[in-house]
């Protein structure tokens, strides 16, 4: 939040000017896979986050791994920034293009490669739906697990990119839990293949390391992905509370019974009326929040732990309790979770979606306070909570060409950020830093930490011209941040020059 | 100053010795693990006295701990609470530290199914090349600000600096366990174990071991008794079982010699390996001795995967070998965090 203006160290320039880059890329990729045009860049000015648009240099569609080795090379050879985008749905504005540079499009490599239903994997190209894949994988009765709420549009790339998760990620892991090898290329375009068809690999973990790396060490060509048998059963309960800490309080009951539902989802009043406003999943508009909890598993396995979750719901002051009679009827339970966002969107044309994670203990003064900040920015805000997981979703209200909402909404996100880490979480469970957070890394971060992610940036990076500006932020930036912003009473940077 | 604070000025006054001396440290819990690697070198960086569990609470699945915690001491507190690690590490000795565990990324029966080390590692705290104090990742389940840092150290055998807490994920134990037996010979138990792999049914591990197939249901009490209806095979003992497999005590290990391990592709050939003990659904095989190191690796290459030296190697020859681009990215990773080369010199690597 608040990024708009930016560090002199991020900003890289290409060494060539922009038509002889055209033409470089003319010479490797078809006319069509190559825009420069401004109508034909606008499209791609922004990503999930849409508040900050920015038109890139040039556009880039590279239809195999061999053309994206090539336009690595040329960018490499005349120092052209690089930005790549998956699908576009990136809520934290990490494929947000570079005006300086190259925005690499991965939509073309679509293409599922293989499937082995045998040895339980399937290799993708990173352009692949999430979604997709497990549309394929059905037949074999096995499916991809992580299921980011934008899976029918999201990729894969962008999945491992940003180590999306889902609402099953507490029992089924987030994507770098999930997949075992990815084709990666650096930025000297070179292939390393990273991961292995076994469980593991010698050496250090790359792949938990290029995993969630939102871009800034490389880019992935392929994907092999885990599939896991689909359960023969799933069975939702949806429990209404009068009160939002006695539903926080019955996600920790859940746990201490030992139970790991698949999901376990969280939503209070506002983001119920929305929801229910938009598509009528039949969730309970009087209830001050909502449980959504989902078992799955065999028949017998479902239908135990379904007893016993209720059970636990019964005693933890659940008002009102809907088990899911049919398929049907579940996955009308999930569309109203699922469609929350735009739900909420319907109501104010701008919204801000915070993704926060907390000890799931402060649950209740958490959200106390992040209703109190409403007043204090004369905002609104809804909250979905991946409650198991401990992952806030509050999403911001506002109309960006009302007066100064746009200015004050990002202030209210910023503050409820830095309340996550108050309460010893993290600025981001799932959607990753990418520009909107940038600012916040300093807060949940000192200057040495930062200095460490900056040495693994440059040992695959050492010029900063992957996906410049995002995700980590240069010790400048942070000292200009913490000048503005005295965290907790403490200096932050103390031992950087000021000027 | 507490205890832990004098033993934390200790680590960094080594660390710092080394990096004036231009010497390495070598850090070391219960040595529980010192069989394993390229060679030890190094002055010694004791982390036994620095111990403690400092965070744990059941209902928010997550425990922190200090790496000279002895991994009985966290087991048996998890026990007490109806709780494990997912991982279900091996100690290989009494000794075992959690800072060895998390370091060596060794992970027990259940790594198939629930996951290894590095799946379960939320942050983690350490001293890095200049002794300062940081700290990665946290103590929630989710957390993708800034690079995977913890996971990272999951597996670097004290490589990359030296942890001194971890914050792992932690999940309630089952309600009920079984292990059934089957007869069969390595070809069809390598192909039941993937057939069973692939069915919706709460799998927990599988390990072939030259006389018979052995699966684990773990889950529900009804939802296990309903697998075992499901996939037949007759009741046996299993806790000592699988402590066997998962320590390494059970008969096969009993050789001498070089024990090889081949991670590969789950529907990888038995080919010449009809001697081996096979784990984790079919993707990780056990071999002794027969062959070298290189030919392990072709064979691995083959099917996805790659070979290790994990018992026995020659002090100085490398335990794996990868492909010279991945090759030049691990050495990057290592200059990063370790510019002089202060932690565990050749420990993974026979060239740095």
């Amino acid at each position: 939040m608040g990024h708009s203006e930016r560090d002199l160290n991020e900003n890289p320039v290409a060494l060539i000017d922009k038509q002889t880059l055209v033409k470089k890329f003319l010479s490797v990729l078809s006319t069509e896979s190559v825009k420069y045009e401004t109508e034909d860049l606008t499209p791609f000015e922004c990503d999930g986050l849409s508040a900050y648009p920015q038109i890139p240099m040039i556009v880039v569609l590279p239809e195999n791994e061999d053309q994206v080795c090539q336009v690595m090379r040329i960018c490499h050879q005349y120092k052209a920034p690089i930005v790549f985008r998956g699908a576009g749905t990136g809520l934290s504005g990490g494929a947000i293009p570079y005006d300086q540079g190259v925005l690499l499009v991965l939509s073309k490599l679509k293409r599922i490669t293989h499937i082995d239903p045998v040895g339980r994997y399937a290799v993708v190209q990173p352009g692949v739906r999430n979604a997709a894949i497990s549309e394929a994988t059905k037949i074999h009765e096995l499916y991809y697990a992580p299921d980011p709420s934008s899976q029918i549009a999201c990729s894969i790339g962008g999945n491992v990119a940003e180590n999306s998760g889902g609402v099953h990620c507490l029992k089924y892991g987030l994507t770098v839990n999930n997949i075992l090898k990815v084709r990666f290329v650096t930025i000297e375009g070179d292939i390393v293949e990273i991961g292995s068809e076994g469980l593991d690999s010698p050496g250090y973990d790359l792949l938990a390391l290029v995993t969630g790396s939102e871009g800034l060490l490389g880019v992935v060509t392929e994907v092999t992905v885990k599939l896991l048998p689909t359960p023969e059963k799933a069975q939702a309960i949806m429990a209404s509370f009068d009160d939002v800490e006695k539903a926080g309080r019955a996600v920790a009951d859940i746990i201490a019974a030992g139970i790991i539902p698949a999901g376990l989802e969280m939503m209070d009043k506002k983001a119920i009326n929305a929801v229910e406003q938009f598509i009528g999943a039949g969730y309970p508009m009087d209830a001050a929040a909502m449980l959504l909890c989902e078992s799955d598993g065999s028949s017998e396995e479902v239908a135990s732990e379904i007893q016993k979750t209720t059970e636990v719901l019964n005693k933890a002051g659940a008002t009102e309790i809907t088990i899911s009679s049919d398929e049907t009827h579940r996955l009308k339970l999930w569309a109203g979770r699922k469609s929350a966002f735009p739900a909420v969107g319907r109501v104010l044309p701008d919204y801000f979606c915070m993704d926060g994670t907390i000890p799931r203990k402060t649950l209740p003064d958490v959200l106390k306070r992040i209703a109190a900040m409403e007043d204090q920015f004369q905002l609104q805000c809804a909250n979905v909570f991946h409650a198991g997981d401990g992952n806030l979703h509050p999403l911001i209200m506002f109309d960006a060409n009302e007066g100064d909402q746009l200015h004050r909404a990002e202030l209210y996100g910023a503050a409820i950020l830095e309340l996550c880490v108050e309460v010893g979480g993290t600025i981001t469970g799932e959607h990753g830093v990418g520009i909107e957070k940038i600012n916040q890394m300093c807060i949940q971060f000192d200057n040495q930490e930062i200095q460490t992610f900056l040495n693994l940036k440059r040992a695959f990076d050492p010029d900063g011209r992957l996906n410049p500006g995002k995700a980590i932020p240069t010790l400048n930036r942070c000292a200009e941040f913490g000048h503005m912003h005295v965290h907790r009473g403490e200096e932050r940077f103390p031992d950087i020059p000021r000027f | 100053m507490s205890t832990n604070e004098t033993v934390i000025d200790r680590f960094k006054s080594q660390i710092i010795d080394a990096k004036k001396q231009s010497t390495c440290v070598r850090i070391r819990g219960g040595g529980s693990k010192d069989f394993y690697g390229v060679n030890l070198e190094g002055e010694i960086v004791d982390t036994n006295e620095f111990t403690g569990i400092t965070e744990y609470e059941p209902t928010e699945l997550v425990l922190t701990a200090r790496s000279g915690t002895p991994l009985k001491e966290i087991e048996q507190t998890l026990n007490e609470n109806n709780q494990m690690l997912p991982f279900e590490p091996p100690h290989m000795g009494t000794k075992a530290t959690f800072g060895g565990c998390i370091a060596s990324g060794f992970s027990g029966p259940r790594r198939a199914s629930q996951g290894a080390v590095r799946d379960f590692v939320l942050g983690a705290r350490i001293l890095n090349a200049d002794a300062v104090d940081l700290q990665f990742g946290g103590k929630v389940m989710k957390n993708v600000a800034g690079f995977d840092v913890s996971r990272l150290l999951a597996g670097s055998f004290g490589t990359l600096g030296l942890i001194l807490e971890s914050s792992v994920k932690v999940l309630p134990k089952p309600e009920m366990e079984r292990t059934v037996l089957f007869d069969l010979d390595i070809q069809s138990a390598l192909e039941k174990m993937n057939t069973l792999a692939g069915s919706p049914i709460p799998l927990s591990a599988t390990c072939f071991d030259g006389n018979q197939l052995a699966v684990r249901l773990s889950g529900s009490e009804i939802g296990v008794i309903a697998a075992h209806k499901k996939i037949g095979g007759e009741v046996s003992e299993g806790a000592s079982y699988w402590q066997s497999i998962k320590e390494q005590t059970h008969p096969f290990f009993g050789s001498e010699g070089c024990l090889y391990r081949l991670s590969v592709n789950p529907t990888a050939p038995i080919n010449r390996y009809t001697d081996a003990l096979i784990e984790w659904n079919g993707s990780t095989r056990w071999v002794w001795n027969n062959g070298t190191l290189a030919e392990h690796q072709d064979f691995a290459n083959e099917h996805g995967g790659h070979a290790t030296v994990f018992r026995g190697n020659q002090l100085g020859n490398p335990i794996s070998s990868i492909s010279p681009a991945l090759q030049v990215l691990q050495q990057k990773i290592k200059n990063s965090m370790d510019p002089d080369g202060i932690f565990g010199k050749n420990r993974l690597f026979a060239e740095f």
